[in-house]
């Protein structure tokens, strides 16, 4: 079968429909969200307060997140407990550029050390925060930290076939690693309290209500062009044998291909998408620290790619969403009840609708069309 | 009047001259003296003596127990009744005084009683009276330990006692004293005799016992560097005991089902609950000398409710979850999460306090501050009991021969009329119900919160990981090699960094030999 051709392939008639729902996406949360925002006088009802702002960008940096963990959990069958790791990496190398951007504005007013340092009567910036006063070098880096790290971690794993559960335990056992050892005050990345502070990116004061709507857009414009490349990916030949890894990897293997390059491509693309979330992650909620990297919260991405339906992007981006507001929701409503809930979403999920919400769409959708 | 009340006293000497004029009583009837200056110096003379009855006495005088009576004899209020403080014969409280103290006398007077319980009959209270003299020379304690050895005969004691002797002798304004007490000092294994050999190093001026002190702490250090590393095997040990008892049932389950159970940590988490309930029935409804036989009442009950819970978690979930281990995981930690908000939601928050019983509390001390604590011991007994009793069910009993059999081939199995669904709720019961009795033991070490399951999930799997499922043999050896290999890091890395490193080194392992130290071996293996 030969490959349908790019163009043809983006605009095949069968993703019409997904054009349009892109389309709709977009002017949602591109047009109307800042219209309600910024147009709507703040007594109306239509008003959109600035924390609500703020909330959607988050939910659009766990939905790239959890659009990361769909590519290496539904297209190459990798259970990736460790991905907190890689969005955390992310947002530390953010947190770092944009703890370099205070300068001498912090409390103890030392250009050349952040606050943390001087407290810990440090005498000069290790190795390793040099170059971070750059925008252009914490952007790569956020990139480029994560992808290293999968990189190395997986063409270990996957070089010697360590698959299923063994490699999930490995990952997780990765994160835990991190995270304790960013704990450490001698890592030099804050320790306990991590980094926090931060004055403005880029200029823009972080306190500004147009700096967090600036930051909301741009949230949404990468999870829509992350949604594209990881489209991209799944629907070309090299997604094709993705699948056929994550359905029979023994065979594929016997048909020549190798199963390791192809899934250490999809667990390193998926890193650095997860980087890139947690790097729009940390301006916006204005804080990293090492919790970010604990296993409970990597098992949590997964959850929310098994809500919406794993497999299908869609429902990844569509789980973030529904898990998230309903973790707003609840916590704030019925904290005890929101492990519950969670927990019962585990079971729940796995148990009925191994599909997640869009495979029951779709079963009600049959179910329909049979009637009819 | 003075003159007139020491011919009183001569007088009464003279009249108790024939039973009584030995320098005990006279310093005990110089104690109702006009001065606080002259009751402290006749309280320093009575102590110095040495005498058992002298603390007694010196006590009761603090307390404003001790009387004078008209006629100078001293007597002693004890419990309203009276008594004579020499001859201890009753007496009457007729025109009795107290003798009054003030605070300085009172200080002379502390000081004194617990130099003086170096000579009480009781051996516990002439440890804790050496122990006292070590933790606070003074010049005067020197001559008294000496008293005190030549009728010591206790060899624990007198080993103390030379001790405490030759810190004294340290100050000591003669060098040839203050060498021979550096010789003396040289055998111990104390650091607080390093800390003050090496105090002396800074102070010492005569350079020849300077050279000795330096010598001393040679050899206390090489010595305590052989005690540390005694100590961190015993701790390795320890922890790898209880790494033991909590990955067992995670390599039961994973072994013959191939189901991570991420809920494993709540289970350990619920028998360490069970032993807090049982404890507390205990407390409620026992006289107080049976409350420590809680414990091992607590490890039935654990196993059984843990079992329960098991079976039931297999029952409703898990079952319907074969041949999807990774949702299995996901719905597991569902489950995890739910145990630890229920277990909230009943008992709180905060953390739990689970009483080590009398039995249990203690510890066999050895050289060099270093205790082998009972509590410990005693779990490292009881994990490898468990560990024996699991493999001899394994070996032996017809449920071992069907679990074996299903983890080797289960389709087999089921084809030779092995009942494959009971033996997996079994399975499952039997690796919970390990886990709920390894909550027990932790209960003794640690703290009983909601999140206690959590801090060992990750620890066991990687000790399942390490050591290859299906073999018990293989968990022992990765237990026991982690909980060494993350003490014995401990002191040269930190405790995370000790941590992270044997992370690294187990994802680094598994490279090489993917399926753990152990793997099974035949045509299932790889589904």
């Amino acid at each position: 079968m030969n490959a349908p051709s790019l163009s043809a392939r983006l605009l095949a008639a069968d993703d019409r429909r997904l054009w349009l729902g892109m389309a709709g996406c977009a002017i949602a949360f591109l047009v109307v969200v800042p219209m309600l925002n910024l147009a709507m006088p703040p007594d109306s009802a239509l008003h959109m307060p600035n924390y609500m702002v703020t909330l959607l960008g988050k939910y659009l940096c766990y939905a790239t997140l959890a659009l990361a963990m769909d590519l290496v959990w539904g297209y190459c069958g990798v259970l990736s407990l460790g991905h907190g790791a890689f969005f955390a990496l992310g947002g530390y190398a953010m947190g770092m550029f944009m703890m370099r951007s205070i300068g001498a504005r912090g409390v103890y007013g030392n250009a050349d050390l952040p606050d943390f340092m001087v407290f810990l009567n440090w005498k000069e910036l290790p190795w390793y925060w040099m170059g971070f006063d750059h925008f252009w070098f914490a952007a790569l880096m956020a990139l480029a930290v994560p992808g290293a790290l999968a990189f190395v971690f997986g063409w270990l794993a996957f070089r010697s076939r360590i698959t299923g559960v063994y490699l999930s335990i490995i990952t997780q056992a990765m994160t835990y690693a991190l995270m304790l050892a960013f704990f450490r005050n001698e890592m030099g990345f804050g320790g306990n309290n991590g980094l926090t502070d931060f004055k403005d990116i880029l200029g823009f004061p972080l306190a500004e209500p147009s700096t967090k709507l600036g930051l909301y857009m741009l949230s949404a414009l990468v999870l829509g062009l992350a949604f594209l490349v990881a489209r991209f990916v799944v629907t070309s030949k090299l997604g094709r044998i993705m699948m056929a890894v994550r359905d029979a990897e023994s065979r594929v293997r016997f048909l020549g291909y190798s199963p390791t390059w192809v899934k250490l491509f999809g667990f390193t693309l998926s890193a650095m998408l997860a980087g890139l979330a947690g790097a729009l992650y940390v301006p916006q909620v204005g804080i990293i620290n090492p919790s970010e990297f604990s296993p409970a919260n990597s098992i949590e991405i997964a959850i929310w790619v098994a809500v919406g339906g794993r497999g299908t992007l869609v429902g990844a981006v569509l789980g973030a969403f529904a898990v998230n507001g309903a973790k707003t929701w609840l916590t704030g409503a019925a904290p005890e009840l929101w492990l519950f809930l969670l927990g019962a979403l585990f079971i729940a999920v796995t148990l009925g609708l191994p599909k997640g919400l869009l495979g029951l769409w779709g079963q009600i959708r049959r179910k329909e069309k049979a009637h009819a | 009047m003075k003159a007139f009340r020491l011919l009183l006293v001569l007088l009464a000497l003279l009249a108790w001259a024939p039973a009584h004029a030995d320098e005990f009583s006279d310093a005990v009837r110089a104690l109702n003296a006009d001065n606080f200056a002259d009751k402290i110096a006749a309280a320093e003379a009575l102590s110095a003596l040495g005498d058992g009855r002298a603390a007694v006495i010196l006590e009761a005088l603090a307390d404003g127990r001790l009387h004078a009576a008209g006629d100078g004899t001293i007597v002693m209020e004890q419990g309203g009744a009276y008594r004579d403080a020499i001859t201890q014969a009753a007496a009457s409280s007729a025109d009795a005084s107290p003798i009054t103290v003030n605070n300085r006398l009172r200080g002379v007077l502390r000081g004194a009683v617990g130099r003086l319980g170096l000579f009480s009959p009781d051996p516990e209270l002439r440890k804790r009276a050496a122990e006292s003299v070590i933790a606070s020379p003074t010049p005067e304690s020197a001559a008294m330990v000496r008293r005190a050895l030549e009728t010591e005969t206790l060899p624990e004691v007198k080993r103390m006692l030379s001790l405490a002797l030759a810190n004294l002798d340290l100050a000591d304004a003669d060098p040839e004293r203050r060498k021979a007490a550096i010789q003396a000092l040289r055998d111990s294994s104390d650091p607080m005799v390093r800390g003050q050999l090496q105090h002396m190093l800074e102070t010492e001026s005569d350079p020849e016992v300077k050279a000795a002190a330096d010598k001393a702490v040679g050899a206390i250090n090489s010595r305590l560097v052989w005690v540390s590393v005694g100590a961190n095997i015993f701790q390795g040990l320890s922890l790898g005991s209880v790494l033991l008892l909590a990955a067992i049932g995670l390599a039961v389950t994973f072994g013959v089902m191939g189901v991570i159970n991420m809920a494993h940590g709540e289970m350990i988490m619920l028998g360490a609950y069970t032993a807090f309930v049982v404890q507390e029935v205990f407390r409620a409804t026992l006289p107080p000398e049976y409350v420590g036989l809680y414990l091992p009442v607590a490890v039935p009950v654990a196993f059984v409710v843990t079992f329960v819970i098991g079976v039931g978690l297999e029952r409703t979930v898990i079952r319907f979850l074969y041949g999807r281990p990774l949702e299995t995981m996901l719905a597991t930690w569902g489950i995890s999460l739910m145990l630890q908000q229920l277990v909230r939601s009943i008992f709180g928050a905060s953390n739990r306090e689970v009483a080590n019983p009398a039995w249990m509390t203690g510890g066999i001390d050895l050289i060099g501050g270093f205790t082998l604590t009972y509590n410990r011991v005693i779990i490292i007994g009881f994990c490898l009991a468990v560990l024996l009793a699991l493999a001899a069910l394994l070996r032996w009993s017809s449920f071992g021969l069907h679990m074996r059999a299903v983890t080797q081939n289960r389709p087999m199995a089921a084809a030779m009329g092995i009942p494959t669904g009971r033996i997996d709720a079994a399975t499952f019961g039997l690796g919970s119900g390990i886990a709920g009795m390894a909550g027990v033991a932790l209960s003794q070490i640690g703290n009983v919160s909601p999140n206690l399951g959590q801090g060992y999930i990750v620890d066991s799997f990687m000790v399942v990981v390490f050591g290859g499922v299906g073999s018990l043999w293989g968990t022992l050896l990765g237990a026991l090699s982690l909980g060494l290999v993350n003490k014995v890091l401990e002191p040269y890395a930190g405790a995370m960094l000790g941590k992270i490193l044997v992370l690294v080194v187990i994802i680094l392992f598994i490279q090489k030999r993917p399926r753990g130290l152990f793997a099974l071996k035949g045509r299932s293996v790889e589904s």
